[in-house]
């Protein structure tokens, strides 16, 4: 979770990845912060994300993707 | 109507209203105008303006993004004014900027803009709401006056681009270059009325002109995507499906957003035919997927900058590419000339860099109340000593390949493309420098990466510094990387040593 909050912070450092909650609904991550945000996720957790889990219920809190990320460890 | 030469913008709009009244033109899933609405609506804010006197100013339009927004810039030049879009994406000093330099006499702003624009110093400027406006009976005998009155040089739109000093650049733009640029744009990209553009661009940009006018010129409908959809690639791609939406021309990222993480293999746009890309390196393999899922469908690089009205070129990209390779610029659309001229000001020989400078009809008036870098950029064409001839100086360098296919190849200056925007790296050191805790600040662009990368030397933290940052700069300028150092590399006369700062940079030394 400290790691993919690095990431997160890399992207906005102003915005507080703890308890933000609508970081897709409130337009926080723009096309181009999920692309940077999947690529170094890919790379520090080895899962594949894919178009499907791209949703704002998986995107819109740190807390949430950090589940998504457990959830597609589980699966490998 | 392509053959009859028209002399304003709005003869598109005049053309069309009787002939489709009811058909749907601008719509964001929401709100829905159609033909007869967008005139009914420019009319009446076209009347207010004549009936307050204000007549050839500009008049800030600052919404949130709809076909509200839209009707207003119509209404704007209806009223034989020109528009300013500003946006609430832009922070508030950047706004007081732009306002400091145009001195408009009104503000349209609406529900949701109306407490930032309160806080506003407009000087002698009013801020009404769009609603009210609407509730002006319109005056068809002043409207008709004043569009007869018109003429093709006089401004339509004034958009801002980003500066070098930290003071953003107003592009005035005039009917003639809208109307050539529009005409060549529908040729190439064969828009018709059974169009349906899904838009992606801000409304504060030139970019949108490629949706907006057209729209008119044939009576086809804009879709504006609500931007929340472009992190969700497949609701956004269910979005052009259910709207049966054909064309679209977005930047790079909207696309990869879409092709990069298997988005075809579940859902396809089911609709689209042509896809219009441009101003940024489109990675090969993003647009071999876009290829492959729509192996019908148009594929067009467009190139250009804001003071050549739009896109200036263009490249239908119906070739397989090497990785790695740059889908080229192609070239120009008809009615403008691309020189390629090198430092001796002399035209580059084939396969030789030279300075991408334009020519005709496509250049713009130039920046809005700013003599002094107008004339830096629009120059005398140097070729040319017999008569007075403005081109436009882009900056960018190109040159011919083998194929006799214009190509982008670098920059002159520090101006870069990030995200589908223009960012000169000086506005954003010079914002970091303005900062008081900032002692010296340094800005480079990691193209690998697509990062713009912030040094500084402070006693500020890194949060600080982009709280701060985003007081002065929009988001799309935010440094997404910011290094403090104890001291900054020099070079032996003591300036600043970018290249070291690079190098380090790239070697993991920081």
């Amino acid at each position: 979770m400290e790691k993919l909050l690095e990431i997160l912070t890399d992207l906005h450092s102003d915005v507080d990845f703890e308890t933000e909650e609508n970081l897709i609904d409130d337009g926080i991550l723009d096309s181009m912060d999920i692309i940077s945000l999947i690529t170094e996720i890919s790379e520090e957790y080895d899962v594949t994300i894919t178009a499907k889990d791209i949703i704002p219920a998986n995107f819109n809190s740190a807390k949430a993707l950090y589940a998504l990320i457990e959830r597609l460890s589980d699966e490998d | 109507m392509s053959s009859e030469r028209i002399h304003n913008v709005l003869a598109y709009l005049r053309n069309i209203v009787p002939k489709k009244p009811n058909k749907i033109a601008f719509s964001d899933g929401e709100l829905s105008l159609t033909f007869s609405d967008v005139y009914d609506r420019a009319c009446r804010i076209g009347s207010y303006l004549n009936e307050n006197g204000i007549y050839k100013r500009p008049v800030v339009v600052f919404m949130r993004k709809s076909p509200r927004e839209v009707t207003a810039f119509f209404g704007v030049i209806s009223g034989g004014c020109f528009y300013v879009p500003i946006d609430e994406e832009m922070p508030r000093d950047r706004i007081q900027l732009i306002l400091n330099n145009v001195c408009s006499p009104l503000v349209i702003c609406d529900e949701d803009t109306l407490p930032v624009a309160s806080n506003f110093d407009v000087s002698d400027g009013k801020v009404v709401l769009y609603d009210e406006l609407l509730t002006t009976e319109p005056n068809y005998e002043a409207i008709d006056s004043i569009y007869a009155r018109s003429l093709d040089i006089d401004p339509i739109y004034i958009v801002f681009t980003s500066g070098s000093t930290g003071i953003p650049k107003g592009v005035a733009a005039c009917h003639r270059s809208v109307i050539d640029y529009i005409e060549q744009l529908s040729e190439v990209l064969s828009f018709s009325e059974s169009t349906v553009f899904g838009n992606q661009t801000p409304l504060y940009f030139d970019a949108c002109l490629k949706e907006l006018y057209p729209t008119l010129k044939f009576g086809a409908t804009t879709y504006l995507i609500p931007k929340t959809l472009f992190s969700q690639p497949i609701a956004l791609l269910e979005y052009l499906n259910k709207h049966k939406i054909n064309t679209v021309c977005w930047v790079v990222s909207a696309l990869t957003m879409v092709s990069a993480f298997g988005t075809f293999d579940i859902i396809k746009p089911e609709y689209l035919h042509t896809v219009a890309f441009g101003s940024e390196v489109f990675p090969i393999k993003q647009f071999r997927l876009w290829r492959n899922a729509l192996p019908n469908a148009s594929f067009t690089n467009l190139y250009g900058p804001t003071e050549g009205t739009g896109m200036c070129c263009f490249y239908h990209a119906d070739r397989d590419f090497e990785d790695g390779e740059a889908i080229p610029i192609g070239k120009p659309f008809r009615n403008r000339e691309i020189l390629l001229l090198t430092d001796e000001n002399k035209l580059a020989e084939q396969g030789q860099e030279g300075e991408i400078c334009i020519r005709g009809t496509a250049v713009t008036l130039g920046y809005y109340n700013d003599p002094e870098r107008t004339s830096k950029a629009f120059v005398q064409n140097p070729l040319n000593s017999a008569y007075p001839e403005i081109i436009y100086k882009t900056g960018d360098m190109g040159k011919l390949n083998e194929r006799g296919e214009l190509v982008f190849v670098s920059r002159r200056d520090y101006q870069i493309k990030h995200m589908g925007h223009r960012i000169e790296l000086g506005e954003i050191e010079v914002s970091a420098n303005m900062i008081d805790a900032v002692q010296m600040a340094a800005c480079i662009y990691d193209k690998v990466k697509g990062k713009i990368v912030l040094f500084y030397v402070g006693t500020c933290t890194e949060k600080e510094l982009t709280v701060a940052l985003k007081e002065r700069l929009p988001r799309y300028m935010i440094p997404n990387k910011l290094i403090r150092l104890e001291t900054m590399p020099l070079t032996a006369n003591g300036k600043l040593n970018r290249v070291e700062l690079k190098n380090n940079f790239e070697n993991n030394i920081y």
